[in-house]
């Protein structure tokens, strides 16, 4: 199997992205809530590429350090850890219940169907964000309560995906001929269905991944996420956004992180979904 | 009945239920989750006393459905209650900052609608050469960027390096129109470059999707000139889908000015509805979460109504 360049290139940046969030205490230089300098010292990179203040030297910490001291490497390590955590578990929850009650609603057909696709259609019709904003102002802000409403929310994109590509597969020969010899609707969503209806769901994960991304990063920036001391990405933007005034480009640095976390898993996702319609192609 | 406006009749009534719906589903979430406004408003330090005390206040011990009914009567005759937190009224400062919010976000649209179309266009005119490549390009890097970061990317280039625009969006009425418009150059161009990037992206596919059809190589291979091509038959084709997207999009900034209101402090809806979740503020959260969806709904009711409209096929019933 040949891998294109740009998927290879995706491959290993996600991959290094998930490495230092799995072993976020073995990479990190210091503790999460170390304080090791002075308030927004100057970074190591800056100085290396120039960037730097005039008259300064050398600098000790490579990204400097954030709001409070903290060396801001260590912060964004760990921060990654939460982000893509979260991201993780919520984009899991909202595949299998989406994918779930997608295929159920598919194999059921009836008035199953119209409850649940008109339920999702009414969900969907209020924007993610306006909806995440007044569940959250009711509700205690915990990590699980973040998670269990992000991947319940994003589980409507995927429902839809999942009856579309489901009500296909159902009326296909195999589909009827397990119908025929009586299987139960599990055998026929989890033997049937769900096999055949896997690639366009992989390709999909990707999407969902970085928007479950993007999402907790807009809520931690705006307070109503992962709440202090755990750092994450929006978090870390929060923190050091006034230092954007004086010109100290701390809260930058997690903008940087998210940006190539999104294009490399873009990357991968093209390249499986443009797998996936040429063996499509191929076999027709 | 003419079949055209039975089915923009349809598509009416369906969105005014639709407009029902969802505020039902808004309040009937914040009643069915564990707490409620009282609960949150007090927070850890909540005894039974003032809690108990709170929610006779608010009226919370009165059946759900009839609060449901005084709510929804409220925001249609725009007597919408106070606010918990500072017990301002919630229909005055919401008809000062949805006024705020639409100013902000005509002008996102009026720069942004034109240069996508455009941008689109030049994509699929020079469609896999360079143009098109560099278009596509640098919106999927505006697309995986939140909208917070393109906003701190700007203030830290324009507003801080280079002094040409302010970090925040101050508006005081008086100001002249002029001045405004500077300040709030920055807001304006961070919501110009989120929808411009999804638009472009949207209306570059709606176009490629009409020019690859079979009756443009018919056009072209009877000869016709490009533009006549275009003129006849691409355009009147490529019309629905393109306001569809400007439409779904314009949806799609009413929820951008949520963050971009609160980076630039600007006094609009975005910024209230922030500021009231953290404040745990149920009431004002709940109607100005109902207005912003409301805003959402109707943007792509009109979309759907577009496309009825400007669907030939429907003109002319057999």
């Amino acid at each position: 199997m040949r891998i294109p360049l740009s998927a290879l290139i995706g491959l290993s940046i996600t991959s290094v992205y998930f490495f230092c969030a799995i072993f976020a205490s073995w990479v990190a230089p210091y503790g999460m809530a170390e304080t090791v300098g002075d308030v927004w010292e100057p970074s190591r990179l800056g100085f290396l590429l120039g960037t730097a203040p005039e008259g300064t030297v050398d600098a000790q910490y490579w990204l400097g350090t954030d709001q409070i001291g903290r060396d801001l490497l260590t912060r964004i390590i760990y921060g990654g850890q939460t982000t893509i955590l979260i991201a993780t578990t919520a984009t899991i929850l909202s595949f299998t219940t989406g994918s779930i009650l997608g295929f159920f609603a598919a194999v059921s057909g009836g008035w199953v169907d119209q409850a649940l696709s008109r339920f999702v259609d009414l969900v969907m019709s209020i924007p993610s964000l306006i909806l995440a904003l007044v569940i959250l102002s009711a509700i205690d802000v915990t990590v699980v309560t973040l998670i269990v409403l992000m991947g319940l929310l994003d589980s409507t994109r995927v429902f839809r995906l999942a009856r579309a590509v489901a009500v296909d597969i159902s009326v296909m020969e195999f589909v009827e001929a397990a119908r025929l010899r009586g299987e139960k609707i599990a055998w026929i969503i989890f033997r049937e269905i769900l096999p055949n209806a896997l690639s366009p769901l992989i390709a999909e994960m990707g999407l969902r991944f970085i928007f479950m991304v993007l999402f907790i990063s807009t809520l931690s920036f705006l307070g109503i996420g992962v709440q202090p001391p755990m750092a994450d990405w929006g978090g870390i933007v929060k923190e050091n956004k006034d230092g954007i005034n004086f010109g100290i480009s701390a809260a930058l640095y997690p903008a940087v992180a998210i940006a190539t976390l999104a294009i490399s898993v873009n990357l991968v996702a093209d390249w499986v979904l443009n797998r996936t319609t040429s063996l499509k192609g191929g076999r027709s | 009945m003419h079949p055209i406006l039975k089915l923009v009749a349809q598509r009416l009534s369906l969105g005014i239920l639709l407009l029902f719906a969802a505020s039902a589903l808004l309040f009937g979430l914040t009643e069915i989750l564990p707490g409620d406004a009282a609960q949150a408003q007090l927070g850890q330090s909540a005894t039974p006393e003032n809690l108990a005390n709170l929610r006779e206040e608010m009226g919370l011990n009165r059946p759900a459905l009839t609060r449901y009914a005084e709510w929804i009567g409220g925001i249609l005759t725009g007597d919408m209650g106070n606010a918990l937190s500072n017990k301002l009224p919630i229909g005055e400062q919401i008809g000062k900052r949805l006024g705020a919010t639409m100013f902000l976000a005509f002008w996102a649209a009026l720069i942004s609608v034109p240069v996508a179309i455009l941008l689109g266009l030049v994509a699929v005119r020079y469609l896999n050469r360079w143009p098109d490549k560099v278009i596509s390009g640098s919106t999927l890097a505006a697309i995986s960027l939140p909208e917070f970061m393109i906003a701190y990317i700007l203030i830290f280039v324009f507003a801080v390096k280079l002094g040409w625009a302010p970090s925040f969006a101050n508006v005081p009425p008086d100001m002249r129109l002029l001045e405004k418009l500077h300040s709030i150059s920055l807001p304006i161009a961070v919501l110009t470059m989120v929808v411009l990037a999804h638009m472009m992206r949207m209306t570059r596919a709606a176009i490629l999707s009409v020019m690859q059809s079979a009756y443009i190589e018919t056009a072209e291979l009877k000869g016709l000139s490009s533009f006549e091509v275009i003129r006849r038959h691409a355009f009147p084709n490529a019309v629905a889908p393109i306001v569809n997207v400007v439409m779904i999009n314009l949806a799609y900034l009413v929820v951008g000015v949520v963050v971009v209101e609160t980076v630039f402090a600007y006094p609009g809806m975005g910024q209230y509805l922030v500021d009231a979740v953290v404040k745990r503020d149920v009431p004002v959260v709940l109607t100005s979460g109902i207005i912003f969806s409301a805003v959402y709904i109707i943007l792509n009711m009109i979309a759907d109504i577009v496309s009825i409209l400007s669907n030939p096929r429907l003109r002319h019933p057999k």
